[in-house]
């Protein structure tokens, strides 16, 4: 591999707010027509790197090159090249949906007319029409994100930055937001993307880089990440508890080399149940006539992906709970309801 | 989605002025939509105005001028005018500084446009406000109060133009303490402190001849003071040539300072 090759290209970023080193030393590469998933918890650094690298923010030291163009020394030409959606949304509330897409038309320099078709095209792809001439105070933060999006892509960037583009969006318009971004690399752009859930990456990105306390800490593939993880955990909770050590007996049949079955037992997760892990979803054909054979009947029979928690936990090597205090973390972390595929 | 191609953009060349022209024009539309969005906005270049031209004529009109309160709306209304339009620059500082918190200006700093576009964008709209003042201040004390124009068209029409120039600069003041302050209520609060003692500080209410010493020494270097005298001049009569002058220059130092002030305070903060 080239460096041209590499449309994302930055060596040793470093950022001191006052004393939090939010940046201490990033590195990161992403090539061209890929999608390069940025995992990381709170605090991890990954909106400051984006704000750098979208030339927003000047980093104290170090160096990035964005589709071959120096941040530092030349933003407004990588400016050019970069569509972003930040974290916060930027919409005017105050302009209709149409009126927002269409100044930043005009600030692109297309004319009146080019401003406003691709204002309509856009705001029919992600779902708007309908509110395209309501103030955006109007509405819904589900609604602005998708303005937000659609207003980073007026341009038709080369490079696409989204900071957690879907914070705050119901699992549909998930869904198609992952939609939008495929379709994106499908014509060629490149897509870094931020996101606190491990599914998402694991849907959309080619690569994924793990930031904790301003440094990367993995970059790999999704499949590579995993694998580093342990795969996914099968879990099944029978109607009769009694039956759990038969239950234990089934799962320890498909379980992944070297390991084993055990009960969860784990502060929070429910008595009642049993997990093994796994190496894929064919563990599932193996167990589910074996359970029939024993007339083992289940309420509960998930195969999960392993939740970011345990990423870090595998990463560095400590719960990542250790660090925050007493019921935050809940809301940090995708639960297990959102990192598991129900069969 | 068959439309969504990468076929780039196709963008004008010329750069530089050209180009900060025609997108500060495009900033400056989108703060006229919002202006038009919410007409209370407009209050402090409306009913305000018109308020201390009414409390100042009738209730200390009297006292002040002998009873004859006409020779005094003659003598107050062009020097409230000046006053007004410099006032009226406070809300641009609060605006842009909520702008900014709200994330709006991160859109703007992403794209490839120069960075003073979006401050320029926003002086140039508030074109709308002076004009606003001027029209109200004039056709109200016109029609209902009173006061008559002694010179001609001519000469008002320069006074409204040169109104709109000078809060075009002094203006800048605002902006650049929008892009300082923490919060939109703190530029209100800076801009106070530093915009009422350059009204009251001045020849706006009473003739300069009846202040302290010290005071006077004040009124003789603020800039509020030859932009009154010419503006009376243009209206009511009286020498122009020299207090214009010295208008100018004040308002090319203004320029000069504040607007280089502002634009490195905007790319400093983060
Ligand atoms: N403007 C700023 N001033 C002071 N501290 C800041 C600023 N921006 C970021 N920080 C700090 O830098 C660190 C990294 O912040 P950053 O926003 O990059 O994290 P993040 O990975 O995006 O987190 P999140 O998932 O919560 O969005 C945090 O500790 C944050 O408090
Ligand atoms: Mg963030």
């Amino acid at each position: 591999m080239t460096t041209e090759d590499l449309v994302v290209r930055a060596e040793g970023l470093r950022k001191r707010f006052g004393k939090t080193q939010a940046l201490d030393g990033v590195d990161l590469s992403m090539r061209r027509g890929t999608v390069l998933g940025v995992l990381g918890p709170n605090g991890a650094g990954k909106t400051t790197a984006v704000r750098v690298l979208a030339t927003l923010l000047r980093p104290d030291s170090g160096s990035a090159f964005v589709a071959g163009v120096d941040v530092l020394r030349n933003p407004r030409e990588v400016r050019r090249r970069v569509g972003l959606t930040g974290q916060y949304a930027s919409v005017d509330e105050d302009l209709t949906g149409v009126q927002n897409l269409v100044l930043i038309g005009r600030l692109l320099d297309l004319s009146g007319r080019d401003a406003r078709r691709r204002a309509g095209e856009l705001l029919e792809w992600f779902d708007l029409t309908e509110a395209a001439q309501r103030p955006a105070k109007t509405y819904s933060g589900g609604m602005r994100r998708r303005l937000d999006l659609a207003a980073s892509l007026v341009g038709r960037p080369e490079v696409i930055f989204l900071d957690e583009p879907t914070t705050g969006l119901d699992p549909a318009k998930r869904e198609d937001m992952w939609g939008v971004v495929r379709t994106q690399v499908t014509s060629g752009a490149s897509v870094l993307l931020t996101t606190q859930y491990l599914e998402e990456a694991d849907a959309l990105a080619d690569e994924i880089v793990v930031v904790d306390h301003g440094r990367v800490i993995a970059h790999d593939t999704p499949d590579g990440l995993k694998r580093r993880v342990g795969g996914q955990t099968l879990r099944v909770r029978p109607s009769d508890p009694s039956r759990l050590p038969d239950v234990l007996r089934l799962l320890d049949a498909v379980a992944a080399r070297g390991t084993s079955a055990s009960l969860d037992e784990a502060a929070g997760s429910r008595p009642g149940a049993a997990s093994v892990p796994v190496t894929g979803d064919e563990a599932l054909g193996g167990l589910i006539p074996a359970l029939r054979a024993d007339r083992i009947e289940v309420t509960e029979l998930a195969l999960h992906l392993p939740s970011l928690d345990e990423v870090f936990h595998s990463l560095t090597g400590r719960r990542k709970a250790d660090d925050l205090p007493d019921g935050t973390r809940a809301g940090d972390l995708p639960g297990p309801a959102k990192a598991e595929e129900m069969v | 989605m068959s439309t969504m191609t990468l076929t780039p953009v196709t963008r004008p060349a010329g750069g530089g002025v050209t180009a900060l022209g025609r997108h500060s024009l495009a900033l400056a539309q989108r703060s006229l939509i919002k202006t038009t969005r919410t007409p209370e906005a407009l209050i402090d270049v409306t009913i305000q105005p018109v308020i201390f031209l009414l409390l100042f004529t009738y209730l200390f009109g009297g006292a002040i001028a002998d009873g004859n309160r006409h020779a005094y709306l003659q003598f107050l209304l062009p020097g409230m005018l000046a006053q007004s339009v410099a006032m009226g620059g406070m809300a641009l500082g609060q605006n842009l500084n909520a702008d900014i918190e709200k994330g709006v200006f991160d859109r703007f700093r992403s794209l490839p446009i120069s960075r003073a576009a979006p401050l320029v964008g926003a002086v140039l709209a508030d074109v709308v406000r002076y004009l606003t003042v001027c029209v109200v201040m004039l056709g109200f004390g016109t029609i209902v109060m009173g006061f008559r124009v002694e010179t001609g068209v001519v000469p008002t029409l320069a006074a409204v133009a040169l109104s709109i120039a000078f809060g075009l600069c002094f203006c800048w003041i605002s902006v650049w303490v929008g892009m300082l302050a923490r919060s939109s209520g703190a530029v209100q609060g800076i801009m106070f402190l530093l915009v009422l003692p350059l009204s009251f500080g001045s020849d706006v209410y009473v003739r300069t001849d009846t202040l302290p010493e010290v005071v006077q020494s004040f009124v003789a270097v603020n800039p509020i003071t030859p932009l009154v005298a010419t503006i009376r001049g243009l209206l009511t009569g009286g020498p122009v040539a020299g207090p214009l002058t010295t208008t100018l220059i004040w308002m090319a130092g203004l320029l000069a300072v504040f607007v280089p002030l502002a634009l490195r305070a905007y790319a400093r903060r983060a």
